[in-house]
């Protein structure tokens, strides 16, 4: 077992310590955003595109607005402020004007009773489109119409692509790219679109406070930037929105971008009555963005002793309709390219495209899953043809401290790759269990399709890394509240913190440092709001732990000065109140003709993870069992080691997911699969036993030396996973999800 | 129409209308918003209550199916003294995250315990089979089973 | 919209009579979730939640008969998951146990899905299915109530009391390929027996065409026997498999039956 199964109750950083909202989650106390409620409440409904791509002729409200219990019927027209927002560029309307550019895209709101009657009443908008011819190969995207007028990306710093619905396009040039080795291996891989498939739905509560301002209850991921896209389209200053962080049913990136919070809002203040909207699961599915698609064309060029000389790859990811964050992921994917591994030489272009396919954006891993699952099959096939051992192989090319990555930023802090390798292929592997067993513990499960015919079993091996933090010169802040005053037994303590508790644990990490900095067990959390505290910034790229940590530490070393100050102890009534913003080290842009850091460098620190998997795969049928997992991760420092075992074994899972079954399917930009019935997510029978060591190798400038654990797992299972089936099947298997018909061999 | 039931040991009627699911009609209507509603389509457990005693997604019966029927739901399982040992074993052991999965797993494994208390490994995953975690991996819920079943 | 609940059988029959449009929901597992996502607002439901007459089994002259509100969960429990293994088996791979605690034969029936998970081990079982309304009840070969995707021989005033089905004389199995090893809706599926009073092997195959069907042969002929039930398939492409694939795995599947109902 990976973890203490006994916690603490009030531990302090590096202890297991029992979440502080786990009563409540486990008695069903736990508010979401779904569970909210209030007096005299309205329910909002959203009217969405059936077309990818169309025009926009006429939106004819008239007989929805007369229908019983409907209390609004709103249209782009009726946006009070800004009419588009997004979360790097401004290019995603609130209601659609004129034209529709993806499948679910959102055309018109309404308030009624009952859900209902919404729906009924969203039933009667007569929406008349004409469609249009949707863009939906990426390949070819560069070629055609642009779907945004003008280009909404253009003239941020990146580099001059004149293509039409090119997001973003880095090119990254190393050393020599035309640099020769001894032995060539090279590969075509895909990549379908993930959903973070988060369980609790997109939802929230919007309250008109009756003096034009508006309260957002809702699940996010960063609450600030969320309040900075709504106010403007409200036509509101900052003040006037105030977010306030209700339950979160997992994120994983998919709560970056802003849902129903504008929509919910304009409908609020429109009738004068809270409004409460909460997507079903379909319309989630069409309600975010997705992890970007990708297909990746590489070439490793070796020596014959097995060192890489120069890694060349064309990276195309698909965008959507919308661009997100997309130019980040492509910074990351590009910037990730080549692996943990040291190499003189690279060339490196990646190019993200707007097409008329589903949006997508932040998803765990970030760039860095497409990345490392080609990168990962190019290392087993260059093993493969040197004859070489495939963990020798990464070994012997693994990056350390000193060395450079090919944008030429020179890693400085820690970054244990060679141990993390060492160590995941040290971990026994189980011994093939005996044949006659129950089919649950055979490919297939209890589809009960085999007794052990056609099974074969393999072995894989993968290494991931990535950034922690936000990257290119990005200040991603975080600011921390700490109140002191005197309690019965001394000195009480609240912390606020804007940091979004999506299930992660970061609540646990904000109260174990604050007990730990200020040696005290009665610490309580504040609340968490865009009024109470400053912005946190988001709970994503790994960087919440290290950012709370930071911040908590800063304010809570400030209000300590401030007690010593007072003299060690305050009277009845009295108090301390400070609040502190961490930074973490400045980064600055790539270079955006070679793709080479400048200044401080583009990223703060990496996190590492390498993977040993063990499957069994029915040849015949094409259907797996993943037997065992075994991983060492780079983790700086284990706040709370119960959590870390947790995020490592849950980013697997998704990983896992990605690699046998997880894809959003699309026929001309339509999804065809939005239900949990078509699309897969792992289930108990489909994760397998994880051992998991963690490898604590403090990070110099961060807070105890913590890093982020949430993504490595992600990043690494897919390619992991994939592997062991290529050495089960023999088979090259480019494309995950891996469908059985590759496995079978069928076209 | 109305709907008269037994929730956890009480009488409760609510006003629905007759499409309504008993999922919604216990979270919207009768304040109990304990189950929860991640798919509604039968496909994550998360709704799972226990409908005179047999587990069930409560997001795929009919309200009106339940009237006069008894049920228990996540915030009927503690005792009078406290949690359902249960739900301490899924707080003890980190089987909880962003919790939305957690309501449905722990009356899951209630009802497995009930009817099987020493389940082994394979009956532990059957059991659960019918409830979607996305963010634990199911490794810590499956130590939380076994430490309730110990307990 | 409108729920009415029968208590009885006959008072079941006549609403029906009265509403030929109500909508019977059993378990509710096909229905909700038709009401959930907007897919269906029928006038009436009729709840036959209430009806003891469709709950249950019993045996009858050499035959089993199935109630139509039996459960998939009571469907694997002993003695009746001995008398039919090959439904016990296909119970066990139905959804999770909240769906089978709820998830009904008669609803399968009902639905008449090419993907339900009853139908292949009932065709091998020579079911058929017993229906009424106030006119009288009627039996049907279940091959002839299947009559396309999604589409039976049910008339609009008659009800589903159940099916009657050979117990096993002989080994059966059934197997079903999905994507993920629990919860999932069957790519292709197959119930299989080998019945030596009758010298014959009977497969009968889903989610490779429009309705679920039955091969069957000789013991003395078993040769080229997985290709011939996958030759009997007519699959289509769909977001959860290939027909190419749903054709490959039929053969795959048949032959490893055989031999595992040979042993
Ligand atoms: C998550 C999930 C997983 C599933 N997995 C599977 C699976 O693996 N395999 C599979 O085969 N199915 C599966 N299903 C579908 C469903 O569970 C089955 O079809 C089940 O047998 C339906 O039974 P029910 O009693 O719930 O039907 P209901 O939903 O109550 O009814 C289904 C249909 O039958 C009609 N009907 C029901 N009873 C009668 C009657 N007595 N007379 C006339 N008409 C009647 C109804 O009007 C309706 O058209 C799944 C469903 C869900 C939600
Ligand atoms: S909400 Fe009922 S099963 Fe998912
Ligand atoms: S804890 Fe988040 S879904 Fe299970």
């Amino acid at each position: 077992m990976n973890a203490p199964a006994r916690t603490l109750e009030l531990g302090r950083v590096g202890e297991s310590v029992k979440r502080v909202d786990a009563i409540p989650k486990v008695t069903g106390e736990f508010a979401y955003s779904s569970d909210l409620f209030a007096a005299g409440m309205l329910w909002g409904h959203t009217v969405r595109s059936p077309h990818a791509h169309a025009l926009i002729e006429e939106v004819d409200i008239s007989e929805a607005v007369g229908m019983a219990g409907v209390h609004a019927v709103l249209t782009h027209t009726d946006v009070p402020g800004a009419k588009a927002y997004g979360l790097e560029f401004a290019d995603q309307p609130v209601l659609a004007i004129e034209r529709v550019r993806y499948f679910g895209e959102p055309v018109a709101i309404v308030a009624a009773e009952h859900p209902e009657q919404a729906r009924r009443a969203a039933e009667r908008i007569r929406v008349a489109y004409e469609p249009l011819e949707p863009v939906v190969d990426p390949e070819r995207a560069t070629e055609q119409e642009p779907i945004h007028d003008g280009r909404p990306t253009a003239g941020h710093g990146f580099r001059d692509d004149p293509r039409p619905n090119v997001v973003r396009s880095i090119v990254i040039r190393h050393g020599d790219p035309d640099a020769q080795g001894e032995v060539t291996v090279s590969g075509v891989y895909e990549l379908g679109i993930q959903d973070q498939a988060f369980l609790g739905p997109e939802s929230g509560l919007a309250v008109p406070d009756g003096e034009g301002g508006v309260d957002v209850y809702v699940a996010t991921q960063w609450l600030h930037v969320d309040r900075d896209q709504v106010a403007p389209c409200l036509g509101l200053d900052p003040e006037q929105v105030r977010i306030h962080l209700s339950g979160v049913g997992g994120a994983f990136g998919g709560r970056e971008d802003l849902s129903m919070q504008i929509h919910a809002s304009m409908l609020a203040l429109h009738t004068n009555r809270p409004v409460k909207m909460v997507y079903n699961r379909e319309e989630s599915f069409v309600g975010h963005i997705h992890r970007h698609p990708a297909k990746i064309w590489m070439e490793h060029r070796a020596k014959r002793d097995g060192k890489l000389v120069n890694v060349r790859a064309r990276i195309l990811l698909d965008g959507g309709a919308y661009a997100s964050s997309s130019a980040a992921v492509t910074a990351n994917a590009s910037a990730f390219a080549c692996g943990p591994y040291a190499v003189e030489n690279a060339l490196v272009e990646c190019a993200c495209v707007y097409t008329n396919n589903p949006p997508c954006g932040a998803m765990r891993g970030f760039g860095a899953v497409q990345s490392c699952f080609a990168h990962e099959a190019q290392m087993d096939k260059l093993g493969a043809e040197l004859g070489m051992d495939p963990v020798e192989l990464r070994l012997r090319n693994a990056l350390a401290p000193g060395d450079s990555l090919p944008t030429g930023q020179k890693i400085t802090g820690s970054f244990p790759a060679a141990e993390v390798i060492r160590r995941a292929a040290a971990l026994p592997i189980p011994e093939p269990e005996e044949l006659p067993r129950d089919a649950l513990r055979l490919p297939g499960g209890s589809g009960n399709t085999t007794r052990g015919e056609g099974v074969r079993r393999g072995v894989g091996f993968a290494v991931g890394f990535k950034n922690v933090c936000y990257s290119e010169g990005f200040d991603d802040s975080t600011a921390a509240r700490v109140r002191l005053a005197a309690s019965d037994d001394g000195i009480a303590a609240v912390v606020h913190c804007a940091a979004a508790e999506v299930g992660q644990g970061v609540v646990n990490v904000i109260l174990q440092t604050a007990r730990t900095e200020l040696d005290l067990d009665e610490v309580v959390l504040g609340s968490a709001t865009t009024s109470s505290v400053g912005s946190a910034g988001s709970a994503s790229a790994s960087r919440m732990t290290w950012m709370a940590a930071g911040a908590v530490q800063l304010a809570c070393r400030a209000a300590k000065d401030e007690l010593e100050r007072r003299g060690g102890d305050l009277e009845h009534g009295e108090t301390i109140d400070v609040e502190r913003v961490y930074h973490h080290r400045p980064t600055t842009p790539l270079d955006r003709e070679t793709g080479q850091v400048t200044g401080d460098g583009a990223h703060v620190a990496y996190i590492c993870a390498a993977m040993r998997v063990v499957a069994e795969v029915d040849v015949e049928l094409g259907l797996t069992r993943v037997v065992w997992i075994g991983t060492a991760q780079d983790v700086g420092k284990a706040v709370n080691p119960q959590a870390v075992y947790g995020q490592i074994e849950g980013g697997i899972a998704q990983g896992l997911g990605l690699a046998l079954m997880e894809e959003i399917q699309t026929q001309d930009g339509l999804i065809t699969n939005a239900s949990f019935t078509d699309y897969l997510i792992p289930t108990t029978l489909d994760m397998p036993p994880v051992e998991a060591q963690l490898v604590e190798e403090p990070e110099p400038d961060a807070p105890y030396g913590v890093k982020g654990v949430g993504e490595p797992p992600t990043v690494v299972s897919t390619a992991a996973v994939a592997s062991a089936l290529r050495d089960a099947t023999g088979r090259q298997l480019t494309r995950v999800p891996v469908r059985p018909d590759e496995i079978v061999g069928l076209p | 129409m109305r709907v008269e039931l037994t929730v956890n040991g009480e009488r409760r009627e609510a006003d629905a209308w007759a499409g309504e699911s008993l999922l919604y009609v216990l979270r919207e209507r009768l304040g109990l918003p304990g189950s929860k509603n991640a798919c509604e389509q039968g496909e994550c457990g998360s709704c799972s209550v226990l409908l005179d005693g047999r587990l069930v997604c409560a997001c795929l019966v009919l309200a009106a199916q339940a009237d006069g029927h008894e049920l228990v739901t996540v915030e009927g399982l503690g005792e009078e003294a406290g949690l359902h040992p249960v739900q301490e074993a899924f707080a003890e052991t980190g089987a909880v995250q962003c919790g939305f999965c957690t309501p449905g797993f722990v009356v899951a494994t209630a009802d497995l315990l009930a009817r099987n208390p020493r389940p082994s490994d394979d009956e532990i995953r059957e059991a659960l089979s019918g409830n979607l975690c996305r963010c634990t991996g199911y490794a810590k819920i499956f130590d939380a089973v076994r430490l309730a079943a110990g307990s | 919209m409108d729920v009415l609940t029968p208590t009885t059988l006959d008072e079941a029959l006549r609403m029906k009579a009265e509403r030929p449009d109500a909508v019977p929901i059993q378990g509710g597992t096909d229905v909700m979730v038709e009401l959930n996502f907007d897919r269906a607002r029928p006038a009436v439901l009729l709840n036959l939640n209430e009806l003891a007459e469709l709950r249950g089994w019993s045996r009858e002259n050499g035959s089993i008969r199935l109630g139509a509100g039996l459960t998939y969960t009571e469907a694997m429990e002993a003695p009746l998951a001995e008398k039919l293994p090959a439904l016990a088996e296909a119970s066990r791979t139905v959804g999770g146990p909240q769906i089978r605690n709820r998830g009904t034969v008669g609803g399968n029936l009902g639905t008449a899905s090419p993907a339900g998970d009853a139908l292949p081990p009932l065709l091998i079982g020579d079911a058929v299915v017993e229906l009424a309304s106030i006119r009288g009840e009627r039996t049907v070969p279940l091959n002839e109530f299947l009559t396309g995707p999604k589409r039976n021989a049910l008339a609009d005033d008659e009800l589903i009391l159940g099916a009657r089905v050979r117990a096993a004389h002989g080994a059966q199995t059934f197997m079903k390929v999905g994507p993920r090893n629990a919860m999932v809706i069957s790519v292709v599926s197959l119930a299989l027996t080998v019945d030596r009073e009758r010298d014959e092997v009977r497969a009968a195959f889903g989610s490779a065409g429009p309705v679920a069907r039955l091969v069957s042969a000789r013991l003395a002929d078993l040769d080229g026997f997985p290709e011939r039930v996958a030759a009997a398939a007519s699959p289509i492409d769909d977001v959860r498999g290939s027909a190419a694939y749903r054709s490959h795995a039929l053969s795959v599947l048949t032959a490893r039956a055989v031999e595992r109902c040979l042993q």
